[in-house]
């Protein structure tokens, strides 16, 4: 009786922390553009807490509309989703800026202010945040450093390059510390050097804590990131014979570490 | 109460300098300009209105077809009456001077006959029959008439008017507040793409919309304030050049209080155009996820 009683109190753990460890779980979530066909379908899988993920899949799988998903840019039109430990699916509309706080997004076209400059692109979430001029300033200087922009703080997006544009889109989505990032071809527009320190900037982040999802095609980028879990979508629906993304394992230790 | 307007450089820059000669101050300048001329008139009107009612309501006349024989006796009469506070005989002479303006040198004939005609004025809430049998035992077939009975018509039409000038100052109020949400629209889809990255970001509508209310609320109230110092020119020039209110009028101008009120229009048109627009923006970007 007391052995029964541990066991059924020892699964119940079990379950808790395995809610407790992922950080978004879909439950057959489906997704369609006004009356057209579903172009994500049954989606069912869980992302561990501080893991790394690719994703990857031909030209109009869905991993752009996968990734609005989780940035929070379109809700399902069916299916359920929790982020963050959360409801989502019925959260009220007034709920979902707290969500998006949490969220650094890289998005495929950059979606830079034009009219702002660099330094004011990439400060733009601590504002958002409430944060105070002088908490603002200092990180965004060392963010710039970082992605190599220090000389072009007060440079506007349309007189920098592609790959300039493509750092201050990513120091934009990483200067808040997010707990999950969302990174749409991050590295589509830089060369092989600075791709690899911007997945270095992953990585970092990703020790610290964040969770870092990366749709891309760049094979390169996959394999020079030992200990990443990979997702495939395929026609709108997930490719996942292992079972893995049903129940991620812990995420190995230290991610990166080629 | 007005930090809204003063907010920090780095929130001004985020809708940039794009769309800075927007007509919006101008179609409000316009609207406030003519609602404080309008307002003006209203109130001139009103104040013509109530010396005219003021000065007709204990005024009366006394009048006995063809008696201009027996003015000496009505006149008599209504002086030693303790409730008559004032007595204006009417000459004969003044009389026929005044029929001359419908009938012409005819008005001169001692054919024609005169009425005799005494105006008086009556203490507060003194009766006028009372004083009707005294004079018609000195002039029979005398009348009593009151003068706001004559005068009811006027007043009528002066009171329709200033209704007429109110509704023409809420409809352009409202004719603002249109023009308001009109832009507040059309900024919203100028700055879509902002909107989008900030909302994407975190932004809540409170802060979106917090931008585009310090911008509308200084189109406002430089529209609101310029279209009014406009107006307040016209009317200085009016009232004191070509003496605007007198001949609007008859006689009555505008009052210090008066300028008070027209002050007031437009920072309240101000204040509703503010409110207008953020509601406009705030269901606006509601109607976003």
């Amino acid at each position: 009786m007391g052995l029964a009683r541990r066991s059924a109190c020892l699964a119940r753990r079990v379950e808790r922390d395995r809610h407790l460890a992922a950080i978004v779980e879909f439950d057959s979530v489906g997704l369609r553009y006004g009356t057209g066909a579903e172009v994500l379908r049954d989606l069912d899988f869980r992302l561990a807490q501080g893991g790394f993920y690719f994703l990857t899949g031909p030209s109009g799988a869905g991993k752009t509309s996968l990734l609005k998903l989780l940035y929070l840019a379109q809700r399902p039109t069916r299916g359920r989703i929790q982020l963050f430990g959360e409801e989502l699916s019925e959260a009220a509309r007034d709920a979902l800026p707290a969500f998006r706080r949490r969220i650094g997004v890289v998005f495929q076209d950059f979606r830079l202010i034009r009219h702002l400059s660099a330094f004011d692109n990439v400060a733009l979430p601590l504002r958002i945040a409430g944060k105070g001029e002088e908490e603002v300033e200092g990180p965004v200087r060392e963010m710039l450093a970082w992605v190599g922009l220090a000389d072009r703080s007060s440079a506007r997006p349309p007189t920098l390059s592609g790959g300039e544009q493509q750092r201050v889109a990513i120091a934009r989505a990483v200067i808040n510390r997010p707990e999950l990032l969302v990174a749409d071809e991050p590295t589509g527009n830089v060369d092989a050097e600075m791709a690899q320190r911007l997945l270095h900037l992953f990585t970092s982040l990703n020790r610290l804590g964040t969770t870092v999802v990366v749709a891309t095609h760049d094979v390169g980028l996959i394999g020079a990131t030992p200990g990443a879990q990979m997702i495939r979508l395929e026609q709108g629906t997930m490719v996942d014979r292992t079972g893995a993304l049903r129940n991620p394992p812990a995420p190995d230790w230290p991610i990166g570490a080629a | 109460m007005l930090g809204w307007l003063f907010v920090a450089p780095s929130e001004r820059r985020v809708l940039g300098s794009e769309g800075a000669r927007r007509p919006t101050p101008w179609v409000i300048a316009i609207m406030s300009f003519s609602m404080v001329i309008v307002a003006a008139a209203g109130l001139a009107l009103a104040h013509s209105a109530s010396m005219i009612s003021a000065s007709a309501a204990s005024r009366y006349s006394v009048q006995v077809p063809g008696g201009a024989g027996r003015l000496a006796a009505i006149e008599r009469v209504l002086r030693s009456d303790p409730s008559v506070t004032n007595v204006e005989p009417v000459s004969e002479s003044e009389m026929r001077k005044t029929l001359g303006r419908w009938l012409g040198p005819a008005a001169s004939s001692r054919d024609l006959p005169v009425p005799a005609l005494v105006n008086f004025d009556l203490r507060e809430g003194a009766d006028p029959t009372r004083l009707s049998g005294r004079v018609a035992a000195v002039a029979p077939g005398a009348s009593i008439a009151a003068h706001r009975e004559s005068l009811a018509p006027l007043l009528r039409s002066l009171r329709a008017l200033q209704w007429l000038a109110l509704g023409l100052v809420v409809l352009m109020t409202v004719a603002a507040a249109s023009a308001v949400v009109l832009a507040a629209r059309g900024a919203l889809d100028t700055h879509r793409f902002t909107i989008d990255v900030m909302h994407g970001i975190g932004a809540t509508d409170l802060q979106i919309t917090h931008l585009f209310q310090r911008r509308i609320a200084i189109d406002a109230l430089a529209g609101s304030f310029a279209g009014a110092a406009a107006a307040a020119l016209v009317l200085l020039a009016l009232i004191a050049g070509a003496r605007f209110a007198g001949e609007l009028t008859g006689g009555a101008g505008l009052d210090p209080s008066d300028a008070l009120v027209l002050l007031l229009l437009p920072l309240a048109l101000t204040l509703i155009a503010t409110f207008v627009g953020r509601a406009a923006v705030l269901s606006t970007l509601r109607s976003a996820l």
